[in-house]
């Protein structure tokens, strides 16, 4: 029988705001434990939380990148549960009334376009994080209460490649659009992946198993795989597949149960009487809607259409925002976009892949980018002598133009120094000579080859070319 | 609240509040608590078709603060109300399941 996978996301992103969600206490990654609270997020009797403005700002800005609707009214409720995360024993969500609905997220998996559905963006807040030791547990509230908002798709996927693709897209619109910085080992994007099989024609879906809190893109892919597999083995072998929540083990590469639906929580939400509801309006909406960055699938269009790039080097560039960004930069210093494309893609990322730093980091500054393509294309030295610069520069900064007068890398086009190599050339290799002048066009490439050697790489290889043809077509 | 006159289920919602009852307990709060939601339950008797439902009685909306850093609280403080610590931590009970 043929199966067919249903897969849905629920991906809490971290929103980049200065301060959490309900308290004015610092957000900041990697503080000294238990510094960044108060008795908001501690949970203390009395203490009121109060809306931050600015996540609640961000929340609607990822929903307008999201193609959503702003919610006019939206409220806020109460899911009871009771772990030491959580120092009120309730977390603030929203349940009924989120701040975005519906959306879209459109994604090119294995070359085709798809369009990926989502259902609502809600703003929560985050829980604590807890360490397990030896006989019990830590736990730090540094991260309690900091903005965390979750987007539900719809279950509109249908294999790993498509949650894959469906979570990169979201991550760069994410980080585009300066609502988080996605940092999955900081924990910024996590996802709760649904996964369900049914035989194929089948119109209700099969029971939906919950792999909880996945931050990997390579486990999730991994996590999906190995679940349709799985469920595919059951349906196959008789049996049912039992709706519940299962861990994924890395190590194994495999799933496993964690929670039956039949001890399943019951959050009992209710609306929280401590926070009124959020209205907002049209106008608003617009101001915000106005205020939206450029997003990576708009860069891509306009870096062929404008800078008449190849799709590939658009795609390339506008995958990462810190890479684009670079490049936008360095397009302030100079017009050859594709030679800008080429170092990036080329010598940049090769370079910074090795030494594991952030393109911003790099000792070469667009300026200085643009400062070698300019001696290239003024013929100042060979695209090759500009690959050395371009090396010497990452690894040891300083000037390109100093770099290249002191170590003497100026191409030579002056027609005496020339003249001499390819006069040695032709006279040494007579064979090339008489095959050029027979008609093999191909001949030349040898004899300037020649010339190349002889000049130690420095001759300008169209002044050569010139040079030969006027002597040998003469 | 329509089923409230069915009475709630004492016992469970005790557990879901991690309460631990007695039979008795048990037995008295139910009686309670059933009398409560009988009382509540008269509400049903108004005619609210025209109303809107609403999470708040008072019309306010919109309460924000801006994105500011304030104060927090010390560390010593913080950790001084915690019946256990460790590495600047609140210790408690091993965690198992999530
Ligand atoms: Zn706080």
């Amino acid at each position: 029988m043929e199966y067919e996978a249903t897969i849905g996301l629920e991906t809490h992103i971290m929103q980049k705001t200065g301060t959490k969600m309900f308290c004015s206490c610092r957000h900041e990654y990697g503080a000294a434990p238990n510094t960044h609270v108060c008795p908001v997020c501690l949970g203390y009797p009395g203490a009121l939380p109060v809306l931050n403005e600015k996540a609640i700002e961000l929340c609607c800005k990822a929903g307008l990148l999201l193609g959503c609707a702003i919610n006019p009214y939206s409220k806020w409720d109460r899911k009871n549960y009771f772990y030491p995360d959580m120092a009120k024993n309730y977390q603030i969500s929203q349940y009924d009334q989120p701040l975005c609905l519906g959306g879209q997220l459109e994604v090119e998996v294995d070359g085709a376009m798809k369009t990926f559905a989502i259902e609502r963006i809600h703003q929560e807040e985050n829980a604590a994080k807890n360490t397990h030791v030896a006989g019990g547990s830590l736990v730090d509230y540094n991260r309690a209460g900091t903005a965390l908002m979750e987007i539900v798709s719809e279950p509109c996927m249908h294999s790993a490649a498509d949650a894959l693709a469906y979570m990169n897209a979201l991550k760069q619109i994410m980080q585009y659009g300066g609502i988080s910085d996605c940092d999955q080992e900081k924990g910024q994007m996590r996802s709760d992946v649904n996964v369900s099989v049914r035989p194929v024609g089948q119109k209700e879906l099969g029971a939906k198993v919950e792999i909880k809190n996945m931050n990997s893109f390579a486990f999730i892919e991994q996590a999906i795989g190995y679940e349709i597999d799985r469920q595919i083995a059951v349906l196959e072998g008789g049996g049912r597949v039992a709706q519940e929540t299962r861990g994924f083990d890395a190590d194994r590469g495999e799933t496993f149960t964690q929670r039956t639906k039949e001890d399943a929580h019951d959050y009992r939400y209710f609306p929280e009487p401590d926070l009124m509801p959020v209205k907002i309006s049209a106008e608003q909406v617009e101001r915000w809607r106005a205020e939206l960055p450029e997003l990576p699938a708009q860069r891509r269009a306009r870096y062929v259409s404008e800078l008449g790039l190849p799709e590939y080097d658009a795609g390339v560039l506008t995958s990462d925002k810190a890479v684009s960004d670079w490049f936008e930069e360095a397009m302030r210093h100079t017009d050859n976009a594709k030679a800008v494309s080429n170092f990036i893609m080329g010598e940049m990322l090769r370079l910074l892949s090795g030494q594991g730093t952030a393109i911003s980091e790099s000792q070469v500054t667009p300026e200085k980018l643009a400062a070698i393509i300019a001696l290239i294309d003024a013929k100042t030295i060979s695209t090759s002598a500009g690959k050395q610069v371009f090396e010497i520069v990452f690894n040891e900064g300083g000037d390109p133009k100093t770099i290249v007068e002191a170590k003497g890398m100026a191409q030579v086009s002056d027609d005496s120094a020339l003249e001499g190599w390819a006069d040695e050339a032709i006279a040494n290799n007579p064979k090339s000579v008489e095959e050029y002048k027979a008609g093999k066009q191909g001949a030349i490439n040898f004899l300037m080859g020649q010339v190349m050697k002889a000049s130690k790489g420095k001759a300008n290889p169209g002044a050569v070319m010139q040079m030969l043809k006027q002597k040998l077509d003469a | 609240m329509s089923n409230a006159t069915q009475g709630m289920d004492v016992g469970y919602v005790a557990h879901l509040a991690r309460l631990e009852l007695t039979a008795e307990e048990t037995a008295l709060f139910q009686g309670q608590l059933d009398q409560i939601l009988h009382y509540v339950e008269q509400l049903n008797a108004l005619d609210v078709a025209g109303v809107e439902p609403t999470a708040h009685a008072i019309p306010v909306y919109n309460v924000f603060r801006p994105d500011e850093v304030g104060r927090s609280l010390d560390h010593d403080d913080v950790i001084a109300n915690a019946p256990s610590a460790a590495n600047g931590q609140f210790r408690v009970p091993k965690i198992i399941d999530q």
